[in-house]
């Protein structure tokens, strides 16, 4: 009779940290209790997208009360460099701004107010330069911040030229703001000598140890750093947190007393990188069934004044620009442009979401021009299982699922059904028009900078039977630090409320990734496990030479190890191997197998597998405003085997729901002088719970494991879900495609505001 | 004069005397109280993550009302019970419904913005005994999730009915409330001051008259969702603010024959049943003007004075033909509305003047009146119109015997279609005039671009609105359109 541990794996236990929520007791750095010399600072963002600091007069600014240091580019002691790829990129702007919005003096004073106030009596003089704020106008000019990268199988060139039917387009896909709710902070507490301890809300507390020692220059030993969870990263906390813990790092240093920067709501949204947006330019040949013969597509992305991340995620972007389907013959190009914005950065599918918009963009092109149904068109280019399955990365389509999913979903979402249904609404009705759309999802999951595919844990197993746990991910939302904590309770087969996971800790996990690419359950659970895995053998061994028992009769189940005929309670072992001397602590390491990307040639396999899924939306739309509603979505998705369902679907809704809204209501609109208009909950608009589909029903796909050994077979679901809301945009394409005549391809741009949807019907001209 | 204000924290009392004016509720929760449940996410009221409810007395009964800590200033908690997320649980430990079922539905993720989901939902615990969805979603849209997709917080909506209590703020425990705060009510007008500050509570109309005559650069502070954002988003500093909320005479709501008279300082909320009942088209726009802890405080009054071009209330109210009542100690005075905003945030009232009553015709009761306000936004709730249309209507005979047609978000006060409506006045109402006045209209204003939508988009969607508003008056549709409450 084998009882079950409460909280292992497969079990859907809440977030280890609900009850904290709900009570207002879960501690952000921003709550976390301020000494009693606190400071607080405050940024001098440049106005202009481009100019030259001429002049930086000071004066003032230290004559106002409260103030205790003031710093610019010039106090900085080690290097002022943040580049997380690249060199050359800044923490404080140095001899010219290149945006709106970029930090260009720091002050630190007894309130925020105080150092507000101060950072109005700065006086800096300015000579103004000619800025590229468009992508087109970068285009125009050939501003890069990198090389650009291509990706090539078969010769779309020739094949073009064979094809029956040739088409073309361009859209524009927008950017996207993280809005997690939590803005961006870092507080520096200065210890003794060198010491600097950084509580920041950051999603790769290493690289934030990393500048903020180059900064300072200082060790790396000198710097650590803590965060216990966000309030919501996204990926917009992966390289972001640097430029604020440098900053409140060395005003800690000056000023000689702990120093708190928080970025006020404007500031966070001025100041930090955001989603990409990208202009899309295609050729598509095809024959009379839909199928593709070649493609040629160039992807140009505003990537902002520097290159941060946007290399990553423009290759992201051109490898998913397959998507699900086998291209023949392919060109995708890659242009990373630079503009005086604010430079763009990680978000939740890092390039992957604008790869692959913009090659159903391209399906329903295609679909709309042969008057089918895209469904079909989709469905007739999948890759194959044994056959057409290369990329055009040339990594091969091993685990193809997207045929089942795709049969199941149109089955239990009656598709085919409700897209007669849909016509009928449609002819009947003159200014209201429902539309229906399918899009499937394959997503790519590994960092695709190999390298990076590492991941450490500590653990130790107190004489008490309780077992203390830290690893590099880091926790805002995901419900990672619950999930690695089943894993772990699992392998002991104790309880979960045994397992404690405590802050993440560059002192106790050196040199991590930052968490992010989905992969935060991938790697730290493999890490964990491997460490559990080498405590329990230990055990093991300890109760194979106590009890002279083979290793075969040493079993742990149920907070019990049973040692031959005996039943020893987790604890009581434990204890007993404290006693005979054996070390209850150690440390594990992962890195994933097989991957490999070369760059120069452009092939590899960046991927360990890929994550599937599918969704079908209905919409309606109003054709005199341009205003719509999604009426359903039905979406069905595939996390392997789910170590926690419920945080798994939380995931999912919650990604998807960000995805609808990055391509319906999320417009970032900056104006000819390079400024952000929209900058705030009040101008920004992010979708509330009267957003989502008024009928939603969303499923995990049923028993199919990974067939990579990952952790508990599990997969990645972090960014995949994020894509699912393709559907919602083309859904929303479709209703106005039947306010056009048929066969043609509306011209939408995304995000699909009432603006861009009456634009797209023809109403605007 | 009473120099200090009293009010609860939770249970705890609290008396202050000398205090920042310009405080809000929030800052004073994270930095004095050390309360740091409450989280700051935008502090502009519109993310809702600093959501506490107020617990308040009317007629020996409590009340509670959600509202944004945000952009609540401190001195307005006078008399008051500021419940926060830290209060719901009892003192054991044992969880509030609300969170019990946040809890078990899986409604946080990295938790930032439940607190303020918690204190909306408790808000609405108080005031329903069951859910169904559209008013718990009304009741939530002023809260922003970027987790969760918001799913799992409706399934917790309506789970947490079924939840059994913990204790807290049940009869028991709100007598005991009751009591605490029956203690620290007070008749008295109130003065605070601080630094160079003043807060000022009169309780009579003429000492109102004769504060704003004394100093005429004060602002008048109503529900303070406008006035909160100048010190919160612009650094603005209010050395004397008047409050409005003790003086009955602002308060007032009544139903006459021919018209109904709201108080300059009823809050939409409060006026929500009246205009549900009277004049349905303005009930729907206000419904989607900010949230619920907005509408909680927020006054038509304010959105009045305030003259914001894309104000929401204006165009509904120009095209009701409402008038305002304006009195200072010199007198009273009566304006038509579209009379009331002479440019860009500027309106007829002198520095001395306060807006006291705003008088809306019952016309729109009449046979073959009709009456729509359509407000156009990128988002449904909570977001500022691109542009928004009013149109009251009374046919004869087939034909249009009266119009008008007011917007707003088309210039730079709320204006009137005066071209249009000339036009169209006594013409046929068929869809053939209809398209004709759509050219005018389309060519009537000259709007700006902005990040909002384009000129040309509002132009079009202008004359549309016409035709919108044509269809829902002339065929059996009586809606035609893709978003509506009901
Ligand atoms: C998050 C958010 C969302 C919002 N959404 C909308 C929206 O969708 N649509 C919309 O129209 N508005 C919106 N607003 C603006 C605001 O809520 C309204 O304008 C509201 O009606 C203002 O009323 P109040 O009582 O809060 O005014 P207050 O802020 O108290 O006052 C506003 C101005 O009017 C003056 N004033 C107030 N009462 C009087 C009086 N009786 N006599 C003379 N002067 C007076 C004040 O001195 C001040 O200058 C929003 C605001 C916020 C913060
Ligand atoms: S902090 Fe966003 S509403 Fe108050
Ligand atoms: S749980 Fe993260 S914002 Fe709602």
């Amino acid at each position: 009779m084998h009882k079950k541990i409460s909280g292992g794996v497969s079990e859907s236990v809440v977030h280890d940290s609900a009850i904290r929520h709900v009570t207002g007791q879960a501690v952000y750095t921003d709550d976390i209790a301020e000494s009693y010399h606190q400071l607080h600072a405050a940024l001098l963002l440049s106005p202009h997208a481009h100019a030259r600091i001429v002049k930086i007069d000071l004066s003032k600014a230290w004559k106002c009360p409260g103030v205790e240091a003031i710093i610019t580019a010039d106090d900085i002691p080690g290097v002022n460099e943040v580049g997380p790829i690249f060199p050359g990129e800044t923490a404080l702007a140095s001899g010219v701004v290149q945006y709106a919005g970029e930090p260009i003096v720091a002050v630190a004073a007894k309130s925020e107010s105080e150092a507000k106030r101060a950072v109005a009596a700065i006086e800096v003089e300015y000579e103004v330069l000619p800025a590229a704020i468009s992508i087109e106008d970068s285009l125009a000019q050939g501003l890069k911040v990198a090389a650009e990268h291509t990706l090539k199988v078969g010769d779309s060139q020739s094949a073009l030229k064979q094809c029956e039917h040739v088409v073309s387009g361009e859209f524009h896909i927008g950017g996207q703001d993280h809005f997690y709710l939590e803005g961006q902070v870092a507080s520096a507490v200065l210890g003794e000598g060198q010491e600097m301890l950084v509580y920041s809300s950051t999603q790769h507390p290493s690289e934030v140890q990393k500048m903020v020692a180059q900064f300072l220059g200082i060790p790396r030993n000198q710097v650590r750093v803590e965060v216990r969870r966000m309030g919501g990263g996204f990926g917009g906390k992966e390289t972001q947190p640097a430029i604020l813990a440098c900053i409140a790092a060395l005003l800690s240093v000056k000023s000689q007393k702990p120093v708190k920067l928080r970025l006020n709501r404007d500031d966070d949204m001025i100041m930090t990188g955001k989603r990409h947006h990208f202009l899309t330019r295609y050729k598509v040949g095809f024959d009379n069934e839909g199928r593709i013969g070649a493609l040629e597509m160039v992807l140009a992305a505003g990537c902002g004044q520097v290159a941060d991340l946007s290399t990553s995620i423009l290759d992201r972007a051109l490898f998913h620009s397959d998507n699900c389907y086998f291209l023949p013959n392919a060109t995708l190009h890659g242009i990373p442009c630079k503009t005086n914005t604010v430079s763009n950065t990680a978000f939740r599918g890092f390039g992957g979401p604008q790869g692959m918009l913009g090659i159903e963009n391209v399906m329903d092109h295609v679909a709309r021009y042969l008057k089918m149904d895209p469904v079909q068109v989709r469905i007739r280019n999948y890759y194959g299982t044994a056959d057409k399955n290369l990329t055009p990365y040339h990594q091969t389509v091993e685990d193809n699922i997207i045929p089942e999913i795709t049969e199941q979903l149109l089955n239990s979402s009656q598709y085919f059904l409700r897209r007669k249904e849909v016509e009928e609404f449609n002819a009947s009705s003159r200014f209201i028009k429902k539309g229906l759309a399918f899009s499937p999802v394959k997503f790519g999951i590994s960092f695709t900078t190999s390298f990076l595919n590492q991941a450490g844990a500590l653990m130790h197993i107190y004489a008490d039977g309780s077992v203390y746990l830290n690893h590099g991910g880091t926790e805002m939302g995901q419900g990672l630090f619950t999930k690695v904590a089943q894993i772990v309770a699992e392998e002991f087969q104790i309880d979960l409320s045994r397992i404690r996971v405590s802050a993440t800790d560059t002192a106790k996990v050196p040199n991590t990734s930052a968490t992010a690419a989905s992969s935060g359950t991938d790697m730290n659970g493999k890490a964990a496990q491997i460490a559990a895995r080498i405590l329990k053998q230990r055990l093991i061994d300890f109760a194979v030479s106590e009890f002279k028992v083979k290793p075969e009769e040493v079993i742990f189940h149920n907070n019990r190890v049973t040692v031959g005929e005996r039943r020893i309670g987790f604890s009581e072992l434990v204890n007993m191997a404290h006693h005979a001397r054996v070390s209850l602590s150690t440390t594990g390491f992962y890195k994933t197998p097989k991957i490999f990307y070369d760059r120069g040639k452009a092939k590899g396999r960046p991927f360990l597998y890929f994550a599937y899924g599918a969704c079908v939306s209905e919409v309606l739309v109003d054709g005199l405003t341009g205003e719509y509603r999604i009426l359903r979505s039905d979406i069905l998705h595939d996390v392997g085997t789910s170590i926690n369902e419920a945080i798994d679907i939380g995931q999912i809704e919650g990604a998807f729901v960000q995805g609808a809204g990055w391509l319906t209501m999320e417009e970032l609109y900056w104006d000819s002088k390079g400024h952000l208009k929209t900058h705030a909950p009040s101008t920004y608009k992010i979708p509330t719970c009267r957003d989502i589909p008024l009928d939603l029903r969303v499923e995990i796909l049923k028993d199919s494991p990974n067939q990579e050994d990952t952790v508990y077979r599990s997969k990645a679901v972090g960014e995949p879900p994020l894509m699912l809301a393709n559907a919602v945009w083309l859904a929303i394409k479709d209703a106005v495609s039947s306010f056009c005549a048929p066969g043609e391809n509306p011209n939408l741009n995304a995000p699909a505001t009432p603006e861009a949807v009456l634009k797209a019907i023809g109403s605007l001209s | 004069m009473r120099n200090t204000i009293r009010f609860l924290v939770n249970d705890e009392p609290r008396e202050l005397r000398s205090i920042d004016t310009n405080l809000t509720v929030l800052q004073y929760l994270r930095s004095v109280e050390k309360y740091c449940g409450t989280k700051e996410g935008c502090a502009e009221g519109d993310c809702g993550a600093c959501t506490v409810v107020l617990g308040e007395l009317r007629q020996g009964k409590m009340v509670y009302r959600a509202i944004n800590a945000c952009i609540y200033f401190v001195p307005m908690l006078d008399g008051k019970q500021l419940i926060t997320v830290e209060g719901l649980a009892s003192n054991e430990g044992q969880l509030h419904p609300v969170q019990k079922s946040m809890v078990e539905c899986h409604g946080s993720q990295c938790g930032y913005c439940t607190p303020g989901f918690v204190m909306s939902m408790f808000a609405y615990y108080k005031q329903n005994t069951e859910a169904d969805r559209t008013s718990l979603e009304n009741a939530l849209v002023g809260n922003l999730c970027r987790c969760t997709g918001y799913r799992p917080i409706l399934d917790a909506g309506k789970q947490m009915f079924s939840e059994p209590g913990c204790g807290r703020f049940d009869d028991r425990h709100e007598h005991r409330i009751v009591q605490k705060l029956k203690e620290i009510q007070a008749e008295e007008s109130l003065h605070l001051e601080h630094s160079d500050q003043q807060f000022f509570a009169p309780t009579k109309l003429e000492e109102l008259l004769e504060l704003k005559n004394r100093f005429p650069e004060a602002h008048l502070l109503a529900g303070g969702t406008d006035l909160g954002l100048l010190v919160t988003k612009l650094n603005r500093r209010l050395p004397v603010l008047i409050s409005l909320e003790k003086v009955s005479e602002l308060h007032t709501l009544s139903v006459l024959d021919s018209e109904v008279i709201l108080g300059a300082g009823v809050t939409y909320a409060e006026a929500e049943s009246v205009l549900k009942q009277e004049f349905f088209g303005f009930y729907e726009v206000l419904l989607r003007l900010g949230s619920v802890q907005i509408r909680n405080l927020g006054t038509i009054g304010g959105n009045l004075a305030n003259a914001s071009p894309i104000g929401d209330s204006a165009p509904a109210l120009i095209a009701l033909g409402a008038e305002v009542s304006i009195l200072s100690m010199r007198g009273e005075r009566k304006l038509p509305l579209q009379d009331f905003f002479l440019d860009y945030r500027k309106t007829a009232l002198q520095p001395d003047e306060i807006l006291t009553r705003i008088h809306i015709p019952r016309q729109v009761q009449e046979t073959d009146s009709f009456f729509r306000v359509y407000k156009i936004s990128k988002r449904f709730d909570q977001d500022i119109s691109t542009l928004c249309g009013a149109f009251y209507l009374r046919k004869v005979k087939g034909r249009v015997e009266e119009i008008r047609i007011a917007f707003g978000g088309m210039a730079a006060t709320p204006k009137r279609a005066l071209q249009t409506e000339k036009f169209l006045r006594g013409v046929e109402w068929s869809e053939k005039t209809v398209e004709l006045a759509m050219e005018l209209l389309r060519e009537e204003f000259t709007p700006l671009s902005d990040f909002r939508g384009s000129a040309q988009y509002r132009k079009v969607v202008s004359a549309n609105l016409l035709h919108k508003f044509f269809l829902e008056t002339s065929s059996s549709e009586s809606r035609v359109g893709v978003l509506h409450h009901a």
